[in-house]
């Protein structure tokens, strides 16, 4: 049991349906799997230990993927905004290793005895093997927003279950097309191949995210449904909403990978009211999705008049039926509801494995360095990283609930809150702003409004104004840079 | 697994200490070991691609690869399909 059965099964099932689009290219399953069959031999050819990629969202890409499960060997794609020497590093983690890249990246890999580029032909007398359920299927390179990124491994056995208990088989109606524009080596992008291959839906690729060709696409595609991260979801709105031609052909929009604000996903399903909202919270040691917010949560809470169902809209939702949730105290024991601690999590998809070490405990438990809090119907709210947590004067507070306060100001448009070390507090609390459209901030008012609603221990100390505020490629807010450049400036 | 009566082919997703049976006969490595009878008329229902099938007693649970015209069975008892619980695309 490996990844490429599950595209084995849908090559077998309906051979001539399209699996991938991508530049007005199609590739049926059939065309896929023998694609894949045909990389699988070349990269057998050679002795390697994984085989990476560095490049956009392709359909090559796609049974590269496939193909290295049927060579056995593991598939690790690469983040091609990193600068050379942060490439060479993450590929030297993995040698041997042979390196496929799109054009646009090949002159960026300098091929040595460790570094091998594909076989032009595969040798007719190598013989792929293809993985067994224990071996790993995709290494990724976690984002690292605060520190070094770590190669987590994700072996056949925590992907494969996920996509059997979640996805019927070629369930997808033939019109049926999701746009994919993730990229590459973002573990939504690797689940969303696998879940759209099983169920038969149709992927359409971006090769790179902009809002104005991820809305050119999805209207000329005629995509049903999509996931995006925060930061794509806010411009491709305000595109919407401009040129007021909608999104006809869109039932099924899912986001994650970063905290939503509330007002964004209640503006959604004002622009967009026909089409179902799905928030999904995972992470890349988790192998993608381990808590939902069904389009039914959405609805339910959008009308509700009790705040604590109304409130649910900047939830993540409940853990998914085949995955175990707990908070927990620093000392490791389950807190009750409503209270806040670090989120750890159980179940067969769960990895927690890097190349380094693995970080799952005796009973499979994994930490996931996530802080939030469960709600008594079990209803998930994220408060950021274990790091981002400000520990001022002995009291922990999260920066996240701090930001939703001050972002709920109308002079207000993006907040970010971080904790600066301070000789009498230990840690203290500061803001940076970025003023909505023609707002000016009053330092004074802003941090009055913090106190209204928060304790005094949360209002910042200082509020600094930014034109905006620094984000990774996939919506993750990077509080280390804004640390890092307050120092500087301080120093 | 191949079925000794059918086309049936089936991948192993919860292993158990059990034989297997398609069409009234084990279930074999290799289809140099298949047979030449169909399978028994009372175990004939055929099995679904893409649909896994599980067996209460042991825990076993196996995936469909290629579908045939055998029922999948341990000691006679006929396996049921594993309903999907089928979530909401979140990716």
């Amino acid at each position: 049991m490996n990844l490429t059965m599950l595209l084995e099964l849908a090559a077998e099932g309906d051979p001539d349906r399209v699996a991938v689009t991508c530049a007005g290219v199609d590739v049926s399953y059939a065309g896929l799997r023998d694609r894949a069959a045909q990389m699988a031999g070349q990269i057998a050819s050679v002795q390697s230990g994984a085989v990476a990629y560095l490049g956009a969202n392709s359909p090559d890409a796609v049974a590269l993927m496939f193909g290295s499960a049927l060579a056995g060997v593991p598939y690790a794609p690469i983040n091609y905004r990193w600068t050379d020497a942060q490439i060479a590093e993450a590929v030297g983690r993995i040698a041997p290793v042979v390196v496929v890249s799109d054009s646009a990246n090949e002159q960026r890999i300098s091929f040595a005895e460790q570094t091998m580029p594909l076989p032009a032909q595969a040798d007719p007398a190598a013989v792929a093997t293809p993985a067994e359920p224990e071996d790993p299927g995709v290494l990724l390179f976690t984002s690292g927003t605060s520190g070094t990124p770590k190669a987590a491994i994700l072996r056949h056995r925590h992907l494969v279950p996920y996509v059997l208990e979640t996805v019927e088989f070629l369930s997808a109606d033939p019109e049926e097309a999701i746009l994919v524009s993730v990229p590459p080596y973002h573990i939504a992008a690797v689940s969303s191949v696998l879940t759209s291959v099983y169920a038969g839906r149709r992927m359409v690729q971006l090769e790179a995210f902009t809002a104005e060709s991820w809305v050119e696409v999805a209207r000329s595609e005629s995509v049903t449904q999509a996931m995006v991260v925060p930061t794509m979801l806010n411009r491709i709105l305000d595109l919407v909403e401009a040129d007021g031609h909608g999104l006809p052909a869109l039932r099924h929009l899912s986001y994650g990978g970063g905290r939503m604000p509330a007002s964004v996903v209640a503006r959604t399903m004002e622009l967009l009211p026909h089409v179902d909202l799905v928030n999904a919270y995972g992470l890349t040691e988790t192998s993608s999705t381990i808590t939902l917010l069904t389009p039914a949560d959405h609805r339910e809470a959008a009308a509700s008049d009790d705040p604590a169902v109304r409130a649910r809209l900047g939830s993540v939702g409940k853990a998914l039926p085949s995955v175990e949730i707990q908070v927990r105290d620093a000392d490791g024991a389950a807190v009750a509801a409503g209270e806040p601690g670090e989120i750890w999590v159980r179940g067969d998809q769960v990895s927690g494995e890097y190349l380094s070490h693995s970080a799952i405990d005796a009973d499979g438990w994994y930490p996931t360095r996530d802080h939030g809090c469960l709600d008594a119907e079990g209803f998930l709210f994220l408060q950021g990283r274990a790091d981002d947590v400000i520990v001022r004067g002995g009291e922990n507070l999260s920066p996240v609930e701090i930001e939703e306060r001050l972002a709920a100001h109308g002079t207000v448009a993006e907040a970010a809150v971080i904790g600066v070390p301070d000789t009498e507090w230990g840690e203290r609390v500061e803001a940076f702003v970025v003023p909505a459209e023609g707002a000016v901030i009053d330092p004074i008012e802003l941090r009055e409004w913090v106190r209204a609603e928060l304790r005094s221990t949360r209002v910042p100390e200082a509020i600094h104004v930014r034109p905006e505020l620094p984000y990774n490629e996939t919506g993750k807010l990077l509080r280390r840079v804004l640390r890092s450049d307050l120092a500087a400036v301080r120093q | 697994m191949l079925s000794a009566t059918c086309a049936t082919e089936v991948m192993v997703v919860r292993g158990a200490d059990v034989v297997l049976e398609c069409g009234g006969l084990p279930m074999v490595g290799s289809a140099a070991d298949r047979g030449t009878t169909g399978p028994v008329a009372e175990l004939a229902h055929g099995t679904i691609l893409g649909k896994r099938y599980a067996h209460q007693g042991s825990g076993l649970q196996v995936l469909c690869v290629k579908a045939g015209a055998g029922t999948l069975s341990i000691g006679g008892e006929a396996l049921v399909p594993v309903e999907t619980k089928q979530l909401p695309s979140s990716d």
